[in-house]
């Protein structure tokens, strides 16, 4: 349920030491921080919005874009790229047409990276959304993605 | 007839089915579910008891189902399988004889008890001992294996000097990575005047290839919080904070869970136990940067700054959270107090080697037959984990390397494997104990790149603030890109040696300070695989695409189209039952054909040298 700002703010006392936790709770809700929302937080908190953007761009959980649909995170940990991490960015790569950092342009998908997913016994994994998908082979990789295919057909 | 196990009350039978992160995705939550169901329709429900656990640590098998009291073990556990299970729990039942059963990596036998398992038999599961076998999301579970004990003791029978010498007397050192003993922080706290201080517990692990600490917060969240809450006792803290960080969704679920219940039975909150002792703990959800594990980032991260280190002094004992009094420690050191408490300094450091007391706790992962979360006595070798718990490379391959330590550490060759494992041993053969990730691999790992890997890491976390650091670390990112390219001179050996040297001495924190490590010490061990790539153009495990290419053999090939409809740049040209031929200009090396080529063909070959040097 998206609440506005405001009602975001209504859990918070307003001190500086809130700022991540509230951008936290703003990107839970609007799924990115747009620019507004930043000068918002910045207005509740009483500091420059170039801080909330400082410290917004600084962590990797921030994202300044909307993601799509599915939001696949490739665990790019070490578990993982000794087991075929970096094939496994191909085929996603290749099934969906979009490169890491991207969203495709029907906003189904998103593509992004992550230091690890804490789920190393089954490497390589990815994310999809709050899912573990693990012990990922290309094959699998292409049965997970098997709709997307069938839908661009559809379209052509 | 009752049976009492660990002091929790059981029905006849329990079954204990993990709710661990890789034990949910393989689906036990389906298994918990239809479990029920059918032991409900089979009316066992009175002599059966269905409980959902933290992590068993053998993630690698999951779903796993544990039947107690005979310790019967179940693996890789389907919903097809559970009907079977359920009938074997009745009175009449026989524990399963073959499906899913656990097979010995080893020999293919299928073993039916926990204990004949060599993954479990060669650990000392200590600090690990209620994961897996209480449920986490029930206080009640904990109470019964005698939790919080150790609390009541500390609070009425200990003065808050008196715990402090305890902690110094077990010998514990910090299990974050360093190995800093625990007691020094502890004592500096203590004295600090004032009564504005905090305890925080660093669970932010950012080591990339290491979960032994979320399955510690998913598995046992109150063995941590005790912990806590007597650390905060023996400094005078009334407030504790846990530095979760926001990837770990199910473990901040579950410490919010057992926050909640220990508040409601008067264990955290104001007059504990009503003694006149408060203390509070809040979750704070870090934000994914890696140099947040540092100990001065993570504060400046909760006062809801950028996550940058300062210089130290001042440690945060002395001025950390809102410049007070501070002490931060890892997530197993927290977990070991109430042993510490419960069980005395004497038995403590009874376990362990002469200067590093206690147990270790790995996430054993890579390339290893039975991967997962390990503990084990410090001062066991290396090759006892890798071959007596891990059982070996997988399909019986040389093994290469272990890697501990994540971007900190090193890579140690097969000669240093029966180095012992623990702080000091490690740090002399040029790695380091770390916070417990051990990624082992082999042969098929190119060792230039695992170094390029880590550097690369390095260079992405790097805060920014320092120039060795910032700089040092791309430097040496594109210098290893060469390297593995095929770019690469000998020089760049000499010049990596010196960079590395020059990163480790100027730079601020200890991500900057350990960033060389990887190469420096896989430079030392495995030069040859360097030289290899310099001189021969040769990556001898195959993996760096600009030193391989792929070929399709005309003997073998029969034409069957496979590999050019799999090709994504229409590489590979050939009229079906034509011969097929990849252009080696337009090729990728993406390896999909060598893939998909059917095995009764074999047609493709991944060969050496790149394709500049084949024409
Ligand atoms: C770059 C960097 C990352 C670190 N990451 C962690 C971490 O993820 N978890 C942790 O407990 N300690 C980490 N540390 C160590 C902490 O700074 C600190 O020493 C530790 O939390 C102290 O706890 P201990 O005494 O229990 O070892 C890291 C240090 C550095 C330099
Ligand atoms: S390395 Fe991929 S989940 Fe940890």
């Amino acid at each position: 349920m998206i609440k506005s700002t405001a009602d975001i703010f209504s859990d918070f006392k307003g001190t500086e030491d809130d700022l991540i936790p509230v951008l936290q709770k703003v990107q839970e809700n609007f799924g990115y921080l747009s620019q507004k929302s930043m000068m918002d937080v910045g207005r509740f908190l009483r500091i420059p919005t170039s801080k909330v953007w400082a410290t917004a761009t600084f962590y990797t959980q921030f994202r300044l874009k909307p993601i799509g649909e599915k939001h696949i995170m490739l665990c790019r940990g070490t578990a993982c790229h000794v087991k075929g991490a970096p094939r496994i960015l191909d085929e996603i790569e290749l099934k969906l047409g979009i490169t890491e950092g991207e969203t495709s342009s029907d906003g189904k998908y998103s593509l992004e990276s992550v230091a690890c997913i804490g789920a190393c016994g089954l490497a390589p994994c990815i994310l999809i959304n709050e899912d573990v998908k693990g012990r990922l082979t290309p094959k699998l990789v292409n049965k997970l993605f098997e709709d997307k295919e069938r839908r661009d057909q559809d379209v052509e | 007839m009752k049976i009492r196990r660990g002091g929790i009350r059981m029905s006849n039978k329990t079954c204990l089915i993990c709710q661990g992160t890789g034990c949910v995705s393989a689906g036990s939550r389906e298994i918990h579910a239809s479990l029920e169901k059918e032991i409900e329709q089979l009316g066992l429900s009175k002599d059966v008891k269905v409980k959902r656990t933290g992590c068993h640590g053998f993630c690698e098998q999951g779903p796993l189902v544990v039947v107690e009291p005979e310790g019967l073990f179940y693996a890789g556990v389907k919903v097809d399988d559970v009907p079977d299970i359920a009938r074997s729990l009745s009175p009449q039942g026989e524990p399963l004889e073959e499906k899913p059963l656990y097979h010995d990596s080893a020999t293919g036998n299928p073993i039916t008890h926990y204990h004949d398992i060599s993954f479990y038999n060669k650990q000392q599961r200590t600090v690990l001992q209620n994961c897996g076998n209480i449920d986490p999301e029930e206080i009640g579970d904990y109470l019964a294996t005698g939790g919080y004990q150790s609390l009541r003791k500390a609070l009425f029978e200990m003065s808050p000097g008196q715990i402090v010498d305890e902690v110094k007397r077990s010998g514990l050192r910090g299990l974050g990575g360093a190995g800093f003993p625990t007691w020094i922080k502890w004592e500096a706290c203590q004295r600090a005047p004032g009564d504005e201080k905090y305890v925080i517990c660093n669970a932010d692990e950012g080591d990339p290839g290491a979960f032994q600490d979320r399955s510690i917060l998913e598995g046992d969240p109150h063995s941590v919080l005790k912990g806590m809450i007597i650390a905060g006792y023996a400094i005078g803290a009334r407030k504790g904070y846990v530095y979760v960080r926001a990837e770990y969704p199910l473990a901040i679920k579950r410490l919010e869970i057992a926050i909640d219940q220990a508040r409601k039975k008067g264990f955290i909150g104001k007059s504990i136990l009503d003694s006149n002792f408060s203390f509070d703990i809040e979750i704070f959800q870090g934000a994914g940067a890696f140099v947040c594990g540092e100990e001065t980032a993570l504060l400046a991260s909760i006062e809801g700054k950028r996550g940058m280190p300062r210089p130290r002094p001042p440690f945060p004992a002395q001025s950390g959270l809102w410049g007070k009094p501070t002490l931060i420690s890892n997530v197993k050191t927290y977990a070991n107090i109430r042993w510490i408490v419960n069980k005395g300094a004497d038995w403590f450091a009874g376990i362990g080697t002469e200067g590093c007391k206690g147990t270790a706790i790995f996430s054993l992962t890579g390339k290893i037959a039975n991967s997962g979360i390990v503990e084990v006595p410090m001062g066991i070798t290396l090759r006892e984990i890798i071959y007596g718990i891990g059982g070996g490379i997988p399909g019986g391959k040389p093994f290469k390397a272990v890697q501990t330590g994540g971007p900190s550490g090193g890579c140690l060759p097969a000669e240093l494997l029966d180095t012992p494992v623990d702080f000091d041993s490690l740090k002399a053969a040029g790695s380091m104990m770390g916070s417990g990730g051990m990624v082992v691999v082999d042969e098929d790992t190119c060792i230039v790149d695992l170094a390029r890997y880590f550097v690369d890491f390095a260079t992405k976390e790097s805060c920014g603030e320092c120039a060795p650091c910032r700089l040092g670390t791309n430097q040496m990112l594109d210098i290893l890109n060469d390297i593995v390219e095929g770019k690469g001179e000998m020089e760049d050996i000499d010049i990596l040696e010196s960079l590395g040297m020059g990163i480790k001495k100027g730079s601020l924190c200890g991500l900057g300070q350990t960033a060389p490590n990887p190469v420096l010490t896989t430079l030392k061990y495995f030069r040859e695989e360097y030289e290899e790539h310099i001189i021969e153009k040769k990556c001898r495990a195959k993996v760096c695409k600009d030193l391989i290419h792929f070929i399709i053999m005309p003997d073998r090939c029969t034409g069957c189209h496979i590999c050019t409809k799999v090709c994504p740049v229409n590489a590979i040209s050939g009229d079906p039952k034509q011969i097929h031929e990849i252009d080696q200009e337009l090729c990728i090396k993406c390896g999909l054909c060598f893939e998909k080529c059917p095995p009764k063909f074999g047609a493709i070959e991944k060969n050496y040298g790149s394709k500049v040097m084949e024409d």
